[in-house]
This record gives structure tokens, sequence and C-alpha cells, in this order.
């Protein structure tokens, strides 16, 4: 019963920030994917290196329970997969999460994309057999590897680097990312930029 | 207009935190997968079966990896489910109090005004072909933009920059080509 609280409540927040990023707005996402306007592409760095800083950093300070991480398998179908989503993602302005909450914000498009979503998803299903067949879900490099080894984690480490450090560093260099990226890098003219 | 990058990165980084620090890192994509496992088990009701110590399906994808999604698709009131649902709730309650998405913007977004013109019916379905792409491509790719990018590159999982670096491979271009307008 725990489990389905801590649903509700992270749920519900995750949900809300969504909406107020302005992640599950198409226009913003285009506008980041048309390199006209990197507002949110700074929301999402800056989200990532947020992220890692703390649980990285709360793991190193024993107030973060290492079990908790959980690493996808790298496999060649992650990169197809990923060309996939992005087309989409492009063409409709959302991905999975976004798509759900533009349509409980009422936006009607929305309905259609979460309609092509189930389908697309019963394909996959419908198609894994033919997927795993032609090896493309086999694992590469480990596959459930992070960069550097996590300790405590239980998963490789593509490089010998100490995980959590690297987390960190790389949490950072997120960070500073979201900072120094330039507000736009197509088209000219004042971008319209969300107050402070 | 949305929170200013500063407040709403470190919005949504917390909460993508909290979430592994309580639970597990979030992920949206598989959901679709239940859902249709629920839809499907309507339809035909051998697609998912009991089984002595838990749950198959006559679906490869379903029954994979002890029938986990199986069990999910057979037991919705779970973690990751619910976790979805609340998702839409607090996202559809957060647009309400900030007023609501204009009308004009719930029939068609401004960028695709912009570039198409008054085509809701092209709208919807080009967000239709999309959606099937995205879930295709995020099933085939064993996660989404919140599993394998936010929560993928946070727990710097090869995979994540992996799933990244051909997610905005294709977006850039697809999106430059497509929305030559701004609005």
């Amino acid at each position: 019963m725990t489990s389905i609280l801590l649903a509700i409540v992270i749920g519900m927040v995750f949900g809300a920030a969504l909406d107020r990023t302005g992640a599950s707005n198409p226009n913003w996402i285009v506008r980041m994917l048309n390199l006209t306007n990197l507002h949110l592409m700074k929301t999402i760095l800056l989200a990532i290196g947020t992220g890692s800083v703390l649980m990285f950093g709360g793991q190193m300070l024993g107030l973060v329970d290492v079990g908790h991480m959980s690493v996808k398998s790298a496999y060649v179908g992650v990169f197809i997969g990923g060309l996939m989503l992005g087309t989409g993602w492009a063409i409709s302005g959302y991905c999975p999460g976004t798509g759900l909450c533009a349509a409980a914000s009422g936006r009607k498009d929305a309905l259609f994309f979460i309609a092509g979503g189930l389908l697309g998803a019963a394909a996959y299903m419908v198609s894994y057999p033919w997927w795993k067949s032609t090896g493309m879900l086999d694992n590469l490099a480990g596959g459930k590897v992070t960069l550097g080894a996590v300790p405590g984690a239980g998963y490789d480490g593509l490089t010998g680097l100490p995980g959590d450090v690297l987390g960190i560093v790389l949490g950072a260099v997120f960070i500073f990312v979201a900072f120094v990226l330039p507000e736009r890098l197509a088209g000219t003219g004042a971008v319209v930029s969300p107050a402070e | 207009m949305p929170l200013n990058w500063k407040k709403g990165g470190v919005l949504l980084g917390v909460v993508f935190f909290v979430a592994v620090l309580l639970v597990k890192p979030i992920g949206v994509s598989t959901q679709f997968v239940i859902l249709d496992g629920m839809i499907g088990d309507m339809i035909n009701s051998d697609l998912i079966t009991k089984t002595a110590d838990g749950f198959t399906s006559t679906n490869a994808y379903m029954a994979k990896s002890g029938g986990k999604y199986a069990e999910n698709a057979a037991n919705p009131l779970n973690y990751s489910f619910v976790f979805v649902i609340a998702m839409m709730l607090g996202a559809g309650l957060s647009a309400m109090l900030r007023g609501g998405v204009g009308a004009d913007e719930r029939r068609l977004p401004a960028i695709w005004y912009a570039n198409y013109g008054d085509t809701p019916v092209k709208r919807a379905l080009m967000a239709f072909l999309g959606g099937f792409i995205v879930l295709y491509g995020a099933r085939l790719a064993g996660g989404c933009t919140s599993g394998h990018m936010m929560s993928g590159l946070m727990q710097t999982s090869l995979s994540g920059y992996i799933f990244t670096a051909g997610a905005f491979a294709a977006a850039i271009p697809v999106a430059m080509m497509m929305y030559k307008k701004e609005a």
C-alpha cells in the first residue's frame, strides 16, 4: 500500500513538473528540437545534472540506497529505437509521458498521439520475436553498465573510473552546459524566455 | 509561460532524485504495453494466463522476463501503472491551476498553426503517426525520454547515452525540416 501511495504522490508531482516546465507543450518541444529556442533544453540539462549530483552525492554520504538504481541494457536496438522515438517526437511534439500529460491538460491532438502510441506499442509486441532473432537485442559492452563502476550498485563499469565520483562530475558538466548553452542555435531575433 | 529553466530544471531534477531515493527511477513507456495487455486480454482472455508461480502470456513480449508485463497487466494496481495515472492527474490539475490550456491551443498547437495553417485533421493524423513511431521505438529501445534519457543519463548508464544520441540525431533534422516557421 505504501508503494501505491508513493506512486500517487511522486506521480502527481512529476506530472505537475512536466506541465510547469513546458515539457508537455508541443510548442516548447518543437522550439527545442528545431533549435530556435533552447529554453527547455536548459531545463532538461539542469534537471539531469541536479538529479545526478543529488543521487551520487547522497550515495557517497550513505543517505541514498544504491540498490534503488535501475540501469537498462545497452544493445543495437536502443540506438535504432532512439532514432525512431526522435523522429516521432519531432513530428508530434510529444514523447510518451508528455503526450499523456498533454491529453490530461486538454490538448486534443495528444489523444491521437496516445491512440497511435497504443497501436505502436502493440505492433512492437507482435514483432518482438523478429527483433530478437536478428540479434539486435543482444547486449553490447556488457549490457547493463554504467560509465564508471558505482560502488555497491551491482553493475559493471564501462571504465575503471569510480562511478559515484564520475556521476557527480558529469552532473556538474550537465549543469555547466545548461548555463552556457545559447538561447538559440538556429534562426534569428530575440527569443521568448520565461522570466526568472 | 512555463517556469524559468533554473527553477524548472531544479524542480524536475529533484523529482527524478526523489523517485530514486524512495522507490526507483521514473519510466513511462512500459505502461503503454501494460494498457495494451489489459485491452487485449479483455478482447481475448487467453492473452494473459495465471501459472503456478505467476503469470504468462501467449504474446512473447508480455511473457518475457518471467511474465512481469503479463503480471502487471493482470494486476494494474501496481506502482508503475498508478504512477502514470497520477502523473496525468498531476499535469491536468497543474494546467487547471494556472488557468488552463487555451481553447486555440487545445484545438491546435501554435507551432503547427504557424507552419501548416488551420489543419486540425492533418495535425491529428501526424500526431497519431508520431505516437505510433514514438512508442514502437521506445519499446524497441526499452525506454523513452523519461526512463532512458532523464533517468538513464542521471545514472550514467551507457544505454542512456546511446538512446539520447539516437533520439536527438533524428529529432533535430526532422524538426528543422518540418517546422521552419517559428511561433
